[in-house]
């Protein structure tokens, strides 16, 4: 379980979250959905102790996470944001084999290049596995990263905007994926997302940001309501039932 | 860059990626093998006395001191340069920009502007150089932890204001170089330019036990160094306390540019030209390959250079002048062509 | 994380409260130039060649100080503009170790050539080394405009070592660090009037100015808005080499000056290149003026070179600078 207890975030004069107070359970898809500036980034980059909240703090299964060291939360939680730019040369696979870092610190057992194995065919990249990361398009070079986050193997996985680079074959592919991940490995993912639908398809629950606060949290039956998102987004929303899960559409 | 076609076939079954290390071992190999011969030469090429007599023996000795001198202060300067470059995720710095030998410049400066010339040689000994080195470790630390450490640390306004200073030490040195007599200043630009006759035995052994210890911390460290060069989020995804490692690794390279520059004075494109060097010869962008590579590399280029520049040209002096040199061209030539950091 | 370098104009206080303030700033930098007229260990009002001195020493050396504060504060400005970073001048561009370069190689390939020619070929290495400079700028991939002024320095630290290594087998690195420390002690009539091209160049960079500010917005933005980019940025190279050869050839080099007063009066107004040019040359003036006195005053009747003070002045200003933009980040 996640709690976040009062946790706010100042920039300057600027408040761009908080307080926010939030229980996320373990297990499932939890998806951080908002307007621009809602401060959804913010607040995934504070759970996963990327950057520290200016009030309030954030437990991950009873751990606090400014407080554990880092090598121990590094098992327990993973955090993957936008991509880096480093300046060493690095294949799929050494890329991938770093997850494995806060296990081994290193040295590669046989046990972790069963894990890297396991990650880069889970990700369906074993056909540019020795390639350099520079040389690939951007949504190889994402799902590399998300592999590495796989072969972490941490139960709680925070993704920051996954979908971002992907085209729609691999999107698609990314979210059955994860939640293949929630199903059968028992792990809790909490995604950032920009697309509602993939929110609705695939979340168990979705939480609404709207100007650094909390909007609404809920299913995906309960928050894909023209009354709740029009007001949230400023735009008209229609919704529609499709195969058992809603759809937005919100086009023209 | 578009992605890979869904109908290439499908790559063969891989075996275990030590497959590609095979490859970098007759490169070590081989510079092991040129370091050592590098050094023989050194050590016989010329000697008078025919070898095995005690007269042989006696010159072999005292080259032992510059031979000795030349290893550390390779080693030196090829770790440190790399280690820099993980650090600030930047491979166009070089560590002595930091204002390293800006300060002791101006620290040899201010001994002959106010002591005279001569307490350069007087002074010249174990606690000076001890001193020395406290002083630019201190002056780092210093500065790291004012400017990094904090909540708000930033890594490049800390090299700037580490810049700043060296360029202020530089007009104090200036300066106060101005006013002194021409014979003095001689005497004070022999020390400012790295120059091998500059070490003294006495402080040898200290040195070289330091930098072991500090290439042993290093060597330690392999691993996390590999992770801190993916970048902060990624570094602290994977558990490393990403501002605490860096300190650690900046102040490990003070170390070792300050016993460098104490024994030899300043050197600054030396380290850049060993360490881009390694980058594109080693194969592999692991620390652990990267750092004893670029630790043999130097050997061999300084030891080189040293022997050509004595036997062939008999300009013993220049090295350090000629490297400079060489090293400022390399320098811009491969920021020219490179396309990014 | 790069730090935009544009800020908006300060506030909504009007121009008109304002319409007073340059005027003031005239004024007050006037007056500094009638103290230095007056500032010096040779007493004009008392002694024999009193009137002499004035005008061979003390007028040439004012009018010496404004032009060059003016000289070096806007080239920072252009420098500034043209490269969209708060960091970039002269002196963190390898530009003024370049001029120097081009003096050193003067001086040993003809000895007995006069300035006009030594501050020629000063102005035209000054130029290759920006060149070289934006060219690296454009290729290099930067993700922080931190890491600007840093490459730079670099670039001038490589420049210095070619410099010094000519220096040393020519022996003449003492010589080499007195020319180079700025300093205006060695202004007399006759030995400065070039440093008047810097009001041409001023000039010309005023009228200029708005295409600088367009062209610093990146190749694409300015060609899609009709400005020849390539020209413009050769135009401002050219001006801002020329005031570097100029000012290095008679003056010396003068550190941070073009960094601290353009960053000193943007923080106050913004960055509106066209109105700011006037408040860049009072400010490049009344700094200059202020450390020149301070320099003569400090240890009379030794001089101290205005570098020194400018050194020690510049620094605390520009540590000051940097570590504003930190807690803003």
């Amino acid at each position: 379980m996640i709690t976040v207890s009062g946790v706010t975030k100042v920039y300057g004069d600027t408040r761009v979250l908080g307080p926010i107070d939030l229980e996320l359970p373990a297990g499932g898809i939890t998806a951080l959905v908002g307007p621009n500036g809602a401060g959804k980034s913010t607040l995934l980059t504070i759970m996963g102790r990327l950057i520290a909240p200016t009030a309030g703090r954030v437990t991950i299964a009873g751990r606090d996470v400014a407080t554990t060291p880092g090598r121990e939360l590094a098992k327990l939680l993973s955090i993957l944001r936008q991509e880096n730019h480093f300046i060493t040369r690095l294949t799929v696979r050494d890329l991938v084999g770093f997850g494995r870092f806060p296990h081994s610190r290193g040295r590669l057992t046989a046990a972790d290049h069963e894990q890297i194995d396991r990650a880069i065919a889970f990700l369906k990249l074993e056909e540019i596995t020795d390639r350099y990361l520079d040389q690939l398009s951007g949504g190889q070079r994402q799902r590399a990263y998300v592999a590495m986050v796989l072969a972490q193997d941490t139960e709680y996985i925070l993704l920051d905007e996954p979908l971002n680079n992907l085209d729609i074959r691999h999107a698609v592919s990314m979210m059955t994926q994860l939640r293949t991940a929630a199903d059968e490995l028992g792990k809790t993912i909490v995604i950032v997302v920009h697309d509602l639908n993939f929110a609705a398809a695939y979340a168990d629950r979705i939480v609404v940001l709207n100007q650094g606060q909390v909007a609404h949290v809920g299913t995906p039956t309960e928050i894909m309501c023209p009354e709740v998102l029009t007001g949230v987004f400023e735009t008209p929303f229609r919704i529609t039932n499709h195969d058992g899960y809603p759809l937005a559409v919100y086009y023209r | 860059m578009h992605e890979t076609v869904t109908k290439a076939p499908p790559a063969p079954v891989r075996p275990m990626a030590a497959a590609r290390r095979p490859r970098l071992w007759p490169r070590f190999v081989i510079l092991t093998v040129l370091a050592v011969a590098a050094a023989v030469l050194v050590l016989t090429w010329d000697i008078g006395p025919a070898p095995g007599t005690r007269g042989f023996w006696l010159i072999v000795n005292m080259r032992v001191v510059s031979v000795a001198t030349i290893v550390i202060v390779a080693a030196c300067q090829a770790v440190a340069t790399v280690l820099f470059h993980t650090a600030t995720s930047n491979r166009i710095l070089t560590p002595s920009i930091m204002g390293f030998d800006a300060l002791y410049v101006v620290m040899q400066t201010g001994l002959v502007f106010f002591f005279g010339a001569d307490t350069l040689s007087r002074t010249d000994g174990l606690p000076k150089v001890v001193l020395q080195s406290l002083l630019m470790v201190g002056f780092a630390t210093a500065l790291y932890t004012w400017l990094f450490a904090g909540r708000r640390g930033d890594l490049h306004v800390m090299l700037l204001i580490g810049v700043v200073f060296g360029i202020g030490f530089g007009a104090l040195s200036t300066f106060m170089q101005r006013l002194l007599t021409p014979s003095e200043f001689d005497i004070l630009s022999a020390r400012l330019f790295g120059n091998l006759s500059n070490s003294h035995k006495e402080y040898l052994p200290w040195a070289g036990l330091v930098v072991i210890v500090v290439l042993a911390l290093v060597w330690q460290r392999r691993h996390r160094l590999d992770v801190l060069a993916l970048g902060r989020e990624t570094a602290t995804n994977l558990g490393l306390h990403f501002k605490r490692e860096i300190i650690v690794l900046l102040i490990l390279t003070a170390v070792l540019i300050s016993i460098s520059t104490t024994l030899v004075g300043p050197m600054t494109f030396f380290g850049f030209i060993i360490a881009t060097l390694s980058y594109q010869l080693v194969g592999s962008s692991r620390h652990w390959h990267v750092l004893p590579f670029a630790f043999l590399l130097g050997v061999v280029t300084l030891l080189g250079g040293y022997f050509v520049l004595r036997h062939v040209f008999y300009a013993a002096g220049l090295l350090s002048v000629i490297i400079e040199f060489a090293g400022g061209l390399f320098f811009l030539i491969y920021l020219l062509r490179k396309g990014s950091l | 994380m790069t730090a935009t370098t544009t800020r908006p104009p300060s506030g909504s206080r009007t121009r008109a409260s304002h319409r007073f303030a340059l005027p003031v700033a005239i004024a007050v930098v006037a007056g500094l130039m009638v103290l230095s007229l007056f500032v010096g260990a040779y007493d004009i009002t008392e002694k024999e060649f009193g009137t002499e001195m004035f005008f061979i020493s003390r007028v040439p050396r004012t009018v010496a100080l404004v032009l060059a504060g003016c000289a070096m504060s806007v080239s920072g400005l252009i420098m500034q503009m043209l490269t969209r970073n708060r960091f970039v001048e002269p002196t963190t561009t390898g530009t003024t170790e370049w001029a120097a370069l081009g003096l050193l190689l003067t001086v040993l390939i003809a000895p007995g050539a006069n300035i006009a020619t030594k501050m020629v070929t000063a102005s035209l290495a000054a130029f290759v080394g920006t060149m070289i400079f934006l060219a690296i700028l454009r290729r290099v991939a930067l993700r922080s405009s931190l890491v600007v002024p840093l490459i730079g320095i670099m670039l001038g630290a490589v420049v210095s070592a070619f410099t010094t290594y000519l220096a040393v087998s020519t022996n003449l690195l003492q010589m080499l660090g007195t020319w180079f420390m700025g300093s205006f002690t060695g202004v007399v009539r006759g030995r400065y009037e070039i440093l008047w091209l810097v009001a041409v160049i001023v000039a010309l960079a005023y009228v200029a100015a708005d295409r600088f500010t367009i062209a610093g917005l990146g190749e694409e933005v300015a060609t899609s808005v009709g400005v020849r980019y390539h020209l413009v940025v050769f135009f401002g190279t050219s001006l801002v080499a020329l005031a570097t050869g100029v000012t290095t050839v008679v003056v010396g080099m003068l550190p941070f000056l073009g960094l601290v007063v353009p960053n000193v009066v943007s923080l106050a107004r913004g960055d509106n290149l066209r109105s700011n040019l006037p408040w860049v040359c009072v400010g490049g003036v009344g700094l200059t003026v202020t450390c020149d006195i301070i320099g003569r005053v400090v240890r009379m009747p030794f001089e101290v070179p205005i570098a020194m003070v400018l050194g020690l002045v510049g620094a605390v200003v520009f540590i000051f600078l940097l570590l504003r933009q930190r807690r803003d980040a």
